[in-house]
């Protein structure tokens, strides 16, 4: 009676899913938001143009190195080990356990951020170099041209990616159960173990999962069609309008 | 007549690869000089010298007395004086048409939002594209992209315009529509430097052509001596191949 004994957990521990849900997505929304902000940092920092002066130079070389190390070891390592070691590990240190969703936010975020650091790097080299010498022609610096002409088309098109990393991040929290995080997946080991029906709680779950990913698919993808605006533009009627006579005429004054 | 640009002396390498070698030559204020060359002469890289995106290996640039490349001068603050339009267009890909006009103005100008807009749509009127404000550069053909770089240029009001091969890129029907503008530009009294392949409107502009050949200034002149009685034989040669096609 499979069938029965999904509507029968559904509805029994539906505020359970719930709360696990709502877990899992707060771990993974914060690290992914944290990650992105550690990878722009990251990435913008290791696409400074080498600087002609001895410190300077010798400064962002060791930064870079930090850098690097940082990228490849969190990148090279399962996220499930680096999850017991930070969290084990912090335990040592300080002889106290850090609150576990603390401790899992921590996680994803070092975690996506070494990932989006690589992304945003291809990001920053993919734009073309006619933008950059635009921009010097123009007189911006490179803090000028980079917030002014390239993160903007950067964060355009690493969006796709940082997408695709919330939605992995959903699915990679489930290994944060092993230091006892009450995110969906360890809360579906507990109702399963309750009832001694794992079949059916983890199926619920899945489909749970899912509805989760494919929800951030669909906004993701509105999100960037929003981004692109139209198709087409609209040539101004009155070309000596500014932008503040267009406001002034659509506000009715 | 008083030069704007003095270029003294000018080399530059990539690697062992000699690239400018002892470039000598001023621009005055209000001049249309136009330089013309068989491709890899060297006349990208010393428009793009002028305007230090390519690192002179040697030599002065005097702008306003002063030579820039001492080590004491602000990069960014002597590129403000220069505008450049590139084969290319450029145009950056984030902003529509009036804030690629606008962005420079407002960041490296500091000029407020109000005027800036004033100051572009009055030379987007000039380059004949004051409609299309709210267009991405996507949504543009090559023609109206390029007008639209001169338009951003001249709103950062540089005092000198440089021009490398603006309609090289550009489909043959759409070349016409840029060359109007320039022409325009030039009779306006803008100081303006202008590599180009186009001979027929290098005649009818400039007024002095400059003519390179392997890094060096082979030949210099105004167009009616250049164009008619050129000197050197490899001046000759050049605009026979060229003036055949
Ligand atoms: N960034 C670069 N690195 C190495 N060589 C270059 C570079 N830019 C230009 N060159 C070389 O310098 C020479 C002159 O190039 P360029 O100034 O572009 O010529 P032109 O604009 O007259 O066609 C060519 O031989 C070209 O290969
Ligand atoms: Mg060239």
């Amino acid at each position: 009676m499979t069938l029965e004994w999904i509507f029968r957990i559904v509805e029994q521990y539906w505020p359970m899913f719930l709360r696990g849900a709502g877990v899992t997505l707060l771990i993974a929304l914060i690290g992914t938001v944290l990650g992105g902000l550690i990878g722009l940092l990251a990435g913008i920092v290791r696409t400074i143009p080498t600087p002609e002066r001895g410190l300077k130079k010798i400064g962002l070389k060791l930064i870079n190195i930090v850098l690097s190390i940082y990228i490849e070891f969190f990148r090279g390592t399962p996220m499930i080990v680096q999850a017991m070691v930070i969290f084990y590990g912090a335990a040592l240190a300080f002889g106290y356990h850090m609150n576990p969703i603390i401790a899992g936010v921590v996680i994803v975020s070092i975690n996506t951020g070494a990932y989006m650091a690589e992304i945003v790097r291809g990001g920053i080299i993919s734009v073309d170099k006619g933008q950059y010498e635009a921009s010097q022609a123009i007189g911006m610096n490179h803090i000028q041209t980079m917030m002014n002409v390239v993160l903007p088309q950067v964060i355009r098109n690493i969006l796709p990616a940082t997408g695709n990393q919330f939605i992995i991040n959903i699915k990679d929290t489930a290994v944060l159960s092993v230091i006892s995080i009450s995110e969906l997946f360890f809360v579906t080991k507990t109702i399963a173990g309750n009832n001694y029906r794992y079949f059916e709680a983890f199926f619920v779950v899945c489909i749970l999962y899912f509805i989760m990913t494919y929800t951030i698919t669909l906004i993701l993808r509105y999100v960037e069609r929003r981004l692109d605006g139209p198709d087409n533009y609209v040539i101004a009627a009155n070309p000596m309008d500014t932008a503040e006579d267009i406001k002034r005429k659509t506000q009715g004054m | 007549m008083e030069a704007v640009i003095d270029i003294q002396g000018l080399s530059k390498s990539f690697g062992s690869h000699e690239v400018l070698k002892d470039i000598n030559f001023s621009v005055d204020k209000g001049e249309v000089v136009t330089i013309i060359g068989s491709s890899g002469s060297g006349k990208s890289t010393l428009l793009r010298c002028v305007n230090l995106l390519e690192k002179p290996s040697g030599g002065k640039i005097i702008f306003n007395g002063e030579n820039i490349l001492d080590n004491k001068h602000d990069v960014h603050q002597y590129r403000r004086n220069l505008g450049m339009v590139f084969q290319q267009f450029n145009l950056f890909n984030n902003h529509n048409v009036l804030g690629n006009c606008v962005v420079g103005q407002m960041k490296v100008l500091k000029r407020s939002k109000e005027e800036a807009e004033k100051i572009a749509l009055k030379y987007l009127k000039v380059v004949g594209m004051d409609s299309f404000v709210n267009a991405k550069p996507r949504q543009l053909s090559g023609g109206q992209k390029q007008r639209v770089a001169i338009a951003r240029a001249l709103s950062m009001e540089p005092d000198v315009m440089l021009f490398d091969e603006p309609t090289s890129a550009l489909d043959p029907e759409m070349v016409g529509e840029v060359l109007r503008v320039m022409k325009e530009l030039a009779g306006t009294g803008l100081t303006m430097m202008i590599v180009t392949h186009e001979m027929e409107f290098a005649k009818e502009v400039s007024d002095r052509v400059v003519f390179m050949d392997k890094g060096v200034i082979a030949e210099e002149g105004p167009p009616e001596r250049i164009f008619n009685e050129p000197t050197q034989e490899r001046t000759k040669e050049f605009l026979k191949r060229t003036l055949k096609q």
